[in-house]
């Protein structure tokens, strides 16, 4: 996908579009071309290239006064957000890695744990994006609907989800994000499938991730967000750490668009498991003969055939 | 004495004054805690408490009479029920206002006052609850508790308390220009020059990812000068290595000053604030345990 390298200013972005539900559920991959086509852009000529772009917030930087400044938001949002995306623009340039969507980039970097370079610019720039989308001005209250019947169902109650996320935010050491994703029923081998898989299996979990991570690497789907990195609350709340927890959860917190986000996981999970029906369904891949015959009978190439051909 | 500069123990005792006559207890009338562990003591008897296990310095024979079983036994360390060794919380030996206008006071409000204090008082509660810690000196704890690698969740905090008061020993109003003498001679032998060096800590401090410290230590093993990078929490002391030096590079240490300016924070730490003369006693001292020249051989 090529997409205009371009300045994006700090300018509060009118378009409707982007703070319905429906886009922010968008996977991420659909999100761009909207964008190219709806959004004011500057054209520099020349500088087309496969980069990827400073996203800013669907508000304005002083809309979520009082409860996060507008100085956090220019910092946070203007300076550390904007680094992580020309760092690994820069970073990337020329290599494989180039081109690639911002998910791609950073499954790629994770490496399976063993993480490249590139990952903790990659996977900041995803989990910023993903923080500004879940809050608004005037946010907070209850989530409402599917969401709230499957806290109710994971947690007990929304106090006891709350709770939960409070415990993570506060308890994770150093700098890292807070997270509710959903979980799909997995084994715990790599390859292995849930032989039955239903909508009961798939959970609601709070979990916590250190520095860069999150849970796409997990294979989870995220579903909201916290930053507890100390540059996201310093200038508000300095060592206040439990203050600002409590303000993004009664203040900031966007439960529609978590609700949005449920809505794209379970589609996902629901495409993710016919798929692997179908597979199981492709009675061939049983009946693969291996290749080098000789490795497993010697020379005797005519008794092994004489052995593969009784199944 | 152990590598923590400064004695931590507070000792509070219900006839306190008459017993400060060394130079460490006079921290005790600096010690905010020591009243509000006199309450603790008073309410959480130390019967519960096994009597070999406390950090009994021996300043005074027990005021209660031992009853029979106790006088034949022949542990020493019979601790009287009204003392308690706690962790306190040293300040910096300069006021806070006095390493303007490279770090606010402020920030040294905050990150003495409240970060520093709360992992001192966390640490307090873990020892509370647990006896064998509780035995520990400091560099003990910090090594037990590290575990190898695999921490036990006392060590965060245990490893914050020693890095924050070995961070702002560190530092001094007036600070930077460069060292001198031996280790000025020691720094060239192992980076080239002190500017290469500079160069090597400042690139270390910015290249850290998330939280953590740089420091420049002397490896025991390789006998030389090294900067390490380490993070959150961790310090070169589980390695057995002696820091000299350390900077903080938590957001915490300077958002308030320089937000997200890291390279100018670590620029300034270098020109203006750190405290050579403390390095070169750490390194000094550290001598006596690390021979690093070459070794005198006395010609007969």
């Amino acid at each position: 996908m090529v997409m205009v390298a371009a300045t994006t200013t700090a300018s509060h972005l009118t378009s409707t579009f982007l703070s319905t539900p429906d886009f922010c559920g968008l996977s991420r991959s659909l999100q761009w071309p909207h964008m190219q086509r709806r959004c004011t852009r500057k054209y520099v000529p020349g500088a087309i290239s496969a980069s990827i772009d400073l996203k800013p917030p669907p508000y304005a930087l002083h809309a979520l006064e009082p409860h996060m400044s507008k100085e956090t938001l220019e910092y946070h949002w203007g300076k550390h957000h904007r680094a992580y995306v020309d760092n690994l623009n820069k970073q990337i340039e020329g290599t494989e890695l180039d081109g690639m969507s911002l998910e791609s980039i950073i499954s790629a970097s994770y490496n399976k744990g063993d993480i490249l370079p590139a990952f903790n610019n990659a996977a900041q720039i995803w989990n910023h994006e993903f923080f500004w989308e879940s809050m608004k001005p005037d946010g907070g209250g209850k989530p409402t609907g599917e969401l709230l019947e499957l806290i109710n169902r994971d947690f007990g109650s929304f106090e006891g989800l709350i709770n939960k996320f409070k415990s993570a935010a506060t308890t994770q050491f150093g700098s890292g994000w807070a997270w509710l994703v959903y979980k799909e029923h997995k084994l715990d081998v790599p390859n292995a499938r849930n032989p039955r898989p239903s909508e009961e299996d798939n959970k609601l979990v709070v979990v916590k991730s250190p520095n860069a991570v999150n849970p796409l690497v997990w294979e989870y789907h995220p579903l909201l967000t916290l930053d507890v990195w100390e540059h996201a609350y310093y200038l508000d709340f300095e060592n206040r750490r439990p203050d600002y927890i409590l303000t993004f959860l009664d203040k900031l917190v966007s439960w529609e668009t978590v609700s949005s986000r449920l809505e794209a996981a379970k589609v996902r999970v629901a495409e993710s498991e016919k798929e692997m029906a179908e597979i199981d369904a492709d009675e061939d891949l049983d009946t693969i003969e291996p290749e080098d015959t000789d490795m497993y009978f010697g020379s005797e190439a005519e008794d092994a055939e004489d052995f593969l051909d009784d199944e | 004495m152990s590598w923590t500069c400064s004695n931590y123990l507070c000792l509070s005792s219900s006839s306190s004054s008459s017993l400060i006559d060394s130079h460490e207890l006079t921290l005790f009338n600096r010690c905010k805690l020591s009243s509000e562990y006199k309450e603790l003591r008073r309410k959480d008897h130390d019967s519960l408490r096994p009597i070999n296990t406390c950090a009994y310095l021996g300043l005074k024979p027990p005021t209660h009479k031992l009853d029979k079983g106790q006088r034949k036994k022949d542990c020493v360390l019979n601790k009287p029920k009204n003392i308690c060794a706690y962790y306190s919380l040293r300040p910096p030996s300069y006021k806070f206002d006095a390493l303007e206008p490279y770090m606010s006071q402020r920030t040294l409000e905050v990150h003495w006052g409240e970060h520093h204090r709360g992992y001192v008082e966390s640490l307090n509660k873990y020892l509370e609850k647990d006896d064998i810690l509780y035995g520990y000196t400091m560099d003990e704890l910090i090594k037990v508790t590290y575990n190898n690698g695999n921490p036990l969740p006392e060590f965060n905090v245990a490893a914050q308390v020693w890095n924050h008061d070995f961070f702002w020993e560190s530092m001094q109003p007036g600070g930077g220009n460069s060292p001198t003498l031996g280790l000025l001679r020691q720094i060239e032998k192992d980076f080239g020059s002190f500017s290469d060096f500079r160069e090597e800590f400042i690139e270390n401090a910015l290249t850290l990812f998330g939280s953590g410290w740089v420091w420049l230590v002397l490896k025991r093993n390789e006998k030389r000068l090294a900067v390490v990078q380490t993070t959150n929490a961790i310090t070169p002391l589980v390695w057995d290595d002696i820091p000299l030096l350390s900077l903080d590079m938590w957001e915490h240490s300077y958002y308030l000053d320089y937000k997200n300016n890291k390279a100018q924070y670590a620029n300034v730490f270098m020109d203006h604030l750190v405290s050579w003369n403390m390095a070169l006693a750490r390194i000094a001292y550290a001598q006596s345990f690390v021979n690093l020249g070459e070794p005198k051989i006395p010609v007969a």
